[in-house]
């Protein structure tokens, strides 16, 4: 069937800010989709309210609307709009959750809007868990057995029934949200109750637990002809019980036979059919029992997932990008693979390679947690890696995790298992943790049976028995003399040459230098989704160790960009974003661009960014393997975040150039003692700091400095511990707790001790300077003062309470800093201003987390400039020939808001205060005529839209007391009611605000945890006291995290979000291009 | 494990380690792309004279077991693996796939480079190599270039039964089916006898006279190796059921049937062995994703001789199928064409019951998408409502 021409006009949902369980792989799919629904030749509107992504760039849709995936603002964009078509499968459970509250609406059938890809009865038919299994049933498919109920007793009855332990799942949710094992009926209430309330329709099963089977995942596509398509299959390392998102996984299935794999395909395609996905992708995942093999259908996404990514990554077929032809009415063997260019996409893919997804965690943010991983998805990040192998990809994946590991074996964890006597060592081994494959290791290195450690972990003892060679040979290397068959074998199982070298007592470069006289050389295999059967076209490369090397020969063009490895907190898809515009500004530049990235959830590793793609771990042995084979121009290290910057010096070292500020500038900003020098002779002002070898020294040089002041330590195992200190108490205590615990090592690097700036506005700035010449890309006024991370906070462009001498001030210090560190490209700055007195807080002469935003929020592509100045050009090139507009400057007459997004309802036993550590894992952006109107969008965009009427409960530290009378007043005047604590009301009382005031936590019938439960309580604005916050007060935090009440924790988010509740509810969606088109007529050309 | 070599006809040098039995392997080197399934590849008679390289990195990792095995005495030349596990895991292991390789006295190597293999014989055809640890590699070399190509070798009728052998149907029997065995695997075996069909399986070069003297309710051609030409007591003997008994063929059973009915076969460069390949059913357009296993194929246009286009004046290539065929049975249609190289993938008499298929509807391994097409064979031949 070909394209269809009765739709004109089709709307893309995407899924909004990066969150835990739905990140930038719905970038990547949707940046897909839109290109090829737009190369179809329709007109293509999206929705994201989520400017890091690549989707929403201006030139990708015709209307993009960085507004939030709200159904009123969907419905105001349908009825703006009118498209022909909604395409929901492709943003996510956002899209789709969008999608359902629309139709539910009336929105669809209002306008006449076809669902494409998936209908209404399949996506309900699929994300009921009861209904599914009932279909499931129906066509002969087995399941857990089960009772779906939507009330505690009828939980307890369902549970005892079945027999414990069970497994609780809630309908509709995304990453396991709300499930949980019960092992007796007094576990099974807290995890219904949360469930239920986790459910959008207050539903959830009660499942017979199959706690440790195998798990599998199987992408399937389907056209509109039925024909079916199995994409990939993936195993999990980790069983059952660990959700697949937080599970090392391994592609194509390695422990099924033939007889067993295809039993478990038909059964897929069987589900995609009953489910009645029309067309497109869908991940359907399956248990199967280690000892009898009995199978069942654990659930089905009908839709693409993150899973799909990786699939689309691991075999080279791209699954969003066939799902949104499928979904317009081409059939699979209509449409070309683009990789071979000669057969169809109607195939299933072979693979000579083997794929491992790692997890990447970020555990030490949030040191309440357990550190346990369960059935609800923990990681915020993943790393892929290719090789010839299991073994070779699995230490590939791990080092590229960036998280201490140097493979399998060598690195900080492995002295700290080291340390463990060999019955804690069996009683870790049992637990499901980030550690256990090191665990694993430990185990097999320690002489521990193969069985044992299959039996305490569940993974297959295939996999234990791989683990198994990469230990003995590890034996080997620390015994036996090094010769070129050990060092062959050594690499193809993944070694690198640092933990060859470790083993065998020598230097790196000495390992290096003996691989290079023996010949032991890094050589690319191309991944063409048919195992080398047809000639491929796409240039898709992964480094093994084998005869022959398939890299073409090297041309004079290659630019290197290095990307930024797994996301974490703190560095995300915003850099990925930055990697990808400097590949587009490189071709556009008549350059070849080379990208080398570990992250299959991003647009860099696709295969269709950069003129080659290297999919490798972002190490310097690996990043001189690619740049042997390519013998780049240039490589750019200052976009894609941490991971290249730390690189810089060791690749510069090799000879390697290195595009734009040279690494020697990179480590003159880094290093604190260096900058401060530079900021003495530049006359630009910093806070008063100073550095202590002890805590004695600590104490003195925070007397001398004067309180509060910021403490951290230079060098941590785990947690960042960077903590705000009022008094000499409290350094006493934070010192002793820290030294004591022994998370800090004074030896390795002194505490760093700033005067804590109080009660300043924070300031970010992002420039592009060319030697002459700054960009200054804009100034971001932070709402929260400093001492929030400028990752956690919103920021306001323009800013709108700096007066001009000190944003002239900023754009002085910023050219005296861009100068004085010599950056070519880009550097970003935050500021402290208090008063008009302006303070320099750090300086990073690389891309930022906020590029993307100011990128949108102008008009002017910043990281596309700085890509084209570190290749030479100057602006006064660029501005020249067009590329960059004559003036700068944001939307006239908007403001534009981008606000963090914080995963607290995933550790919800976390104190949800905002401090100088950043633990937000994405973003959206908010842009209206207000300041307040502009930030009541990003509110609603960032999930927690603030509430028009109803309770607010209000609880203030000391120093807010007086600010937060104010707020307290608009408040009522618009209608609220107040509840307080007794300082706080006590407060409010004597200033005329009528208010009540609350109980004690556990105490009376104003409790307010129990007001928050029964749902009486609609606001809740608490700034913590100075010191550790304590008592009531976190309690009454974790319980509006767990219930979804909109919760403050500062005064100044707490004064804007009022003020944005008294701008008028009127939505106007207004699309960037619309935006962006009054930027130019300002402009003025 | 002793260091072991792979030397191609052409001098090219694979260096890996020898596993399996110990001496030296000969045959036609040929890749297979199945990501799973080695067991049965390696127990299809198909595979006779062949060393088959398994793109797929890790094999022997579930282990081998009674109840996946084709035919119990594996009949291929050699194997070529990147990684053989020596641990296996699996619930339905019965041993390791060294120790089975050894026993089967199967010459093997791993440690490969694999993929540089399969492009070179992509680039340069199948050729024949000689495999073998211990050995010098001028020796190996000499071998090889002695051994010449598979063309022209009755291969089929080396692993054919001797001896006629009665399988019952299972369940009731609805009709009954000579097999003239070429190669025939297991699994098609029970496609037909769990459709009530009970089956006896002939020698190849058993006669016309002696299969009719049977009865059958129809005779199926099964699959087999190498060059479908030589083995010429079965196109004879097809030749003359043709018209009077239905026909069903599968692989080289397809050819068998191709040539009887006066087409040519050709030697593809490399062959088709794999599980992923989209396979069209011209009748509706659907696709199937088969398994294959062939490096010879039927040319329609034999029939038929082309003639230039109007378009481009020139020759239609083997991408573009004829609409239909006269022979000395009537017309013939092409029912199923390859997605990827536009090759024959199945083809049907229209005015008598008889069809093939170049592909593997019982799969073993590979995905199950045809199976219809057995149920279609037995409403041929008069099982057909039976469910199976
Ligand atoms: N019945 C069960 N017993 C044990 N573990 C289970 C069971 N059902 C699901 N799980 C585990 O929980 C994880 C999440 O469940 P799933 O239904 O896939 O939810 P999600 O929609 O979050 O992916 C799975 O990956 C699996 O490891
Ligand atoms: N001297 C200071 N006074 C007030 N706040 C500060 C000071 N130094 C840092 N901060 C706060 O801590 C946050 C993190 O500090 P920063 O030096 O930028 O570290 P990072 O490298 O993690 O971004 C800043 O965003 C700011 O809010
Ligand atoms: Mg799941
Ligand atoms: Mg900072």
């Amino acid at each position: 069937m070909p394209r269809r021409d009765d739709l004109e006009t089709i709307l893309v949902i995407g899924s909004g800010p990066i969150v835990i369980g739905q990140a930038c792989e719905f970038d990547y799919s949707g940046t897909q989709a839109v290109k090829v629904l737009r190369g179809d030749g329709y007109r293509v509107v999206l929705v994201n309210s989520n400017p890091a992504t690549i989707m929403t760039d201006p030139e990708f849709a015709d209307a993009t609307y960085v507004e939030p995936i709200v159904p009123e603002v969907v419905a105001a964009i349908i009825a703006k709009e009118r498209p022909d078509a909604l395409l929901p499968t492709l943003g996510g459970q956002t899209a789709l959750n969008t999608t359902m509250r629309l139709a539910a609406m009336g929105v669809l059938d209002e306008w006449d809007v076809e669902l494409i890809g998936a209908g209404l009865d399949a996506i309900e038919a699929a994300e009921d868990r009861g209904r599914f299994k009932g279909i499931m049933e129906g066509v002969g498919i087995a399941t857990a057995r089960s009772h779906y109920v939507t009330t505690l007793d009828d939980a307890a009855d369902a549970a005892a029934e079945l027999g414990y332990p069970v497994m609780v799942r809630p309908s509709y949710i995304l990453g396991g949200g709300g499930t949980g094992f019960a092992t007796d009926s007094a576990a099974l209430r807290p995890i219904v109750a949360n469930g239920l309330d986790e459910s959008p329709i207050g539903e959830v099963l009660i499942e017979e637990s199959v706690y440790g089977w195998k798990e599998f995942e199987l992408e399937v596509m389907r056209d509109a002809a039925d024909n079916a398509v199995i994409v990939c299959s993936i195993e999990n390392l980790d069983p059952m019980g660990v959700h697949t998102g937080d599970s090392i996984t391994v592609a194509p299935v390695m422990t099924l036979s033939d007889r067993e794999y295809q039993e478990m395909r038909d059964e897929a395609i069987t589900c995609l059919r009953a489910v009645g996905v029309a067309t497109g992708g869908s991940n359907v995942q399956f248990a199967v029992h280690p000892g009898t093999g009995r199978r069942i259908v654990v659930e089905m996404n009908p839709r693409v997932s993150r899973s799909s990514a990786l699939a689309s990554k691991a075999t080279g077929f791209p699954i969003a990008k066939i799902a949104a032809k499928l979904a317009v009415g081409y059939t699979l063997g209509e449409i070309a693979n683009d990789i071979t260019g000669a057969t169809p996409a109607c195939f299933e893919p072979a693979l000579d390679y083997v794929v491992v997804k790692t997890p990447r965690f970020d555990f030490s943010k949030f040191p309440t947690t357990s550190g346990t991983l369960g059935t609800a998805m923990q990681s915020v990040g993943e790393a892929m890696a290719i090789g010839r192998t299991f073994p070779e990809a699995l230490q590939k994946a791990l080092r590229s995790l960036e998280s201490g590991a140097w493979g399998l074996t060598g690195g900080a964890q492995e002295r700290r298992l080291g340390e463990l006597g060999d019955e804690a060592l069996l009683e870790v081994l049992a637990r499901a943790t980030p550690e256990r494959i090191f665990v694993a290791a430990e185990a097999l290195q320690r002489g521990i049976a193969p069985d044992m450690v299959a039996h305490r972990t569940g993974y297959d003892p295939w996999f234990v028995h791989q683990l198994l060679d990469v230990c003995e040979l590890r034996h080997t290397i620390a015994t036996s003399d090094l010769d070129e068959e050990l060092l062959r074998t050594a690499k193809r199982h993944g070694y690198t040459d640092r933990q060859i070298a470790a083993l065998a007592v020598l230097d790196d470069d000495a390992v290096a230098e003996m691989r290079r006289s023996l010949g032991v050389a890094k050589t690319f295999k191309t991944v063409d989704t048919c195992a080398a059967e047809f000639e491929a076209q796409t240039p898709y490369f992964y480094g093994t160790f084998e005869d022959e090397c398939e890299a073409p020969v090297a041309g004079d063009r290659s630019v290197i960009v290095l990307g930024s490895g797994p996301n974490r907190i703190g560095q995300g898809i915003e850099f990925d974003y930055c990697c990808v515009h400097a590949s587009f500004a490189l071709a556009a530049a008549g350059y070849e661009p080379v990208m080398v990235n570990c992250n299959p959830e991003t647009v860099s590793t696709d295969y269709d960014t950069s003129a080659r793609l290297y999919f490798e771990p972002l190490t310097v042995e690996d990043v001189l393997g690619v740049v042997e084979a390519e013998q780049p121009r240039a490589v750019i290290v200052q976009l894609g975040g941490q991971t290249p910057l730390g690189l810089a010096a060791a690749l510069e070292q090799a000879g390697v150039p290195i595009a734009g500020t040279t690494p020697d500038s990179i480590a003159l900003a880094e290093d604190r003692e260096r900058f401060a020098d530079l900021c003495r002779r530049l006359d630009v002002p910093q806070p008063p700091s100073g550095t202590a070898g002890s805590a004695a020294d600590a104490v003195h040089v925070a007397n001398a400095i004067g309180y509060p002041v910021l403490v951290r330590p230079s060098f941590v195992l785990g947690g960042q511990a960077m903590r705000i200190v009022y008094s000499a108490d409290e350094l006493d205590a934070y010192l002793a707790g820290l030294l004591g615990s022994g998370t800090i090592d004074l030896a390795a690097g002194p505490l760093l001790i700033d005067q804590f700036l109080d009660s300043a506005t924070e300031v970010d700035v992002d420039a592009v300077f060319d030697g002459a010449e700054l960009h200054l890309g804009g100034i971001m006024e932070h709402v929260e003062e400093a001492g929030v991370h400028s990752g956690d906070s919103a920021c306001v462009v323009p800013p709108p309470t700096l007066s001009e001498g000190v944003q002239a001030r900023i754009a002085d210090l910023t050219l005296r800093l861009a100068r004085g560190l010599d950056v070519r490209g880009l550097i970003n700055i935050q500021f402290a201003v208090r008063g008009e007195e302006v303070f320099v807080l750090e300086a990073n002469p690389r891309a930022s987390r906020t590029v993307p935003f100011l990128s949108k929020a102008t008009g002017v592509p910043l990281a596309k400039i700085a890509t084209w100045v570190m290749m030479g050009a100057s602006l006064a090139d660029l501005r020249r020939d067009g590329r960059l507009a004559p003036s700068g400057g944001s939307i006239p007459g908007r403001t534009a808001i981008k606000e963090a997004v914080l995963p607290w309802k995933r550790f919800q036993e976390s104190d949800r205060v905002l401090g100088p550590e950043m633990r937000a894992t994405g973003e959206v952006m908010g842009i209206a005529g207000t300041v307040a109107a502009a930030y009541g969008k990003a509110l609603a965009a960032a999930g927690h839209a603030a509430p028009r009427d109803g309770t607010v409960f209000m609880s203030l530290n000391d120093r807010d007391k007086v600010g937060g009378v104010a707020v307290a007043r608009a408040l009522v005047e618009h209608g609220f009611r107040i509840l307080a604590t007794h300082g706080t009301a006590g407060h409010l009382a004597r200033n005329e605000v009528p208010v009540k005031h609350v109980d004690k936590v556990g105490d009376g019938p104003y409790d307010p945890v129990r007001l928050i439960e029964r749902g009486d309580i609609d606001l809740v604005i608490n700034t913590p006291g100075n010191s550790r916050t304590r008592g009531d007060a976190v309690l009454i935090r974790r319980a509006a995290t767990r219930h979804d009440i909109p919760c403050v924790t500062t005064l100044r988010g707490a004064s804007l979000l009022v003020a944005s509740i008294t701008e008028p509810p009127h939505v106007e969606v207004r699309s960037l291009q619309e935006h962006h088109a009054t930027l130019v007529r300002s402009g003025g050309s | 494990m002793t260091t072991a070599h792979l030397v191609l006809a052409d001098g090219t040098v694979f260096t890996g380690r020898g596993v399996g039995a110990p001496g030296v392997a000969v045959g036609e080197v040929v890749f297979n792309t199945s990501m799973t399934g080695y067991q049965e590849i390696i127990s299809d008679p198909s595979y006779a004279g062949q060393i088959v390289t398994m793109t797929a990195p890790h094999i022997g990792n579930y282990g081998v077991n009674e109840a996946d095995l084709q035919r119990t005495t594996p009949a291929l030349a050699g194997l070529v693996m990147r990684a053989v596990s020596r641990t296996p895991s699996s619930w339905r292991s019965q041993g390791s796939l060294p120790s089975y390789l050894e026993s089967c006295d199967i010459v093997a190597i791993t440690e490969v480079d694999t993929r540089r293999l399969t492009r070179h014989i992509r680039s340069h055809g199948a050729m024949a190599a000689a495999l073998g640890s211990d050995r010098e590699v001028g020796e190996l070399r000499l071998l090889a270039e002695r051994h010449g190509s598979m063309s022209g070798r009755n291969l089929a009728e080396t692993v054919s039964v001797a001896q006629p052998g009665m399988y019952p149907a299972e369940g009731a029997t609805r009709a009954a089916v000579v097999a003239l065995d070429l190669g025939m695997k297991r699994d098609i075996l029970s496609q037909l006898q769990r459709r009530g069909i009970e089956v006896e399986v002939v020698p190849a070069a058993t006669a016309t006279a002696d299969v009719l003297q049977r009865r059958p309710d129809g005779v199926f051609l099964s699959n087999g190796p190498g060059d479908p030409e030589p083995v010429t007591a079965a196109i004879a003997t097809v030749e003359g059921l043709l018209d009077r008994v239905p026909v069903f063929g599968i692989c080289l059973g397809h050819q068998i049937l191709g040539l009887a009915l006066g087409a040519a076969t050709y030697k593809l460069p490399f062959g088709h062995h794999g599980g992923n390949h989209p396979v069209q059913r011209l009748a509706d357009g659907s696709v199937s994703i088969t398994a294959q296993n062939h490096g010879f194929a039927v040319d329609l246009w034999s029939l038929s001789p082309a003639e230039p286009t109007a378009a481009t004046g020139e020759l239609p290539g083997r991408d573009l199928l004829p609409e239909q065929v006269d022979t000395a049975f009537g017309p013939v249609v092409p029912t199923h064409q390859n997605l990827n190289d536009g090759t024959l993938e199945g083809l049907a008499c229209t005015g008598i019951p008889a069809f093939s298929v170049q592909y593997h509807p019982e799969a073993a391994p590979g995905p199950n998408d045809a199976t219809e097409l057995f149920d279609q064979f037995a409403h041929m031949i008069g099982a057909g409502d039976a469910t199976a």
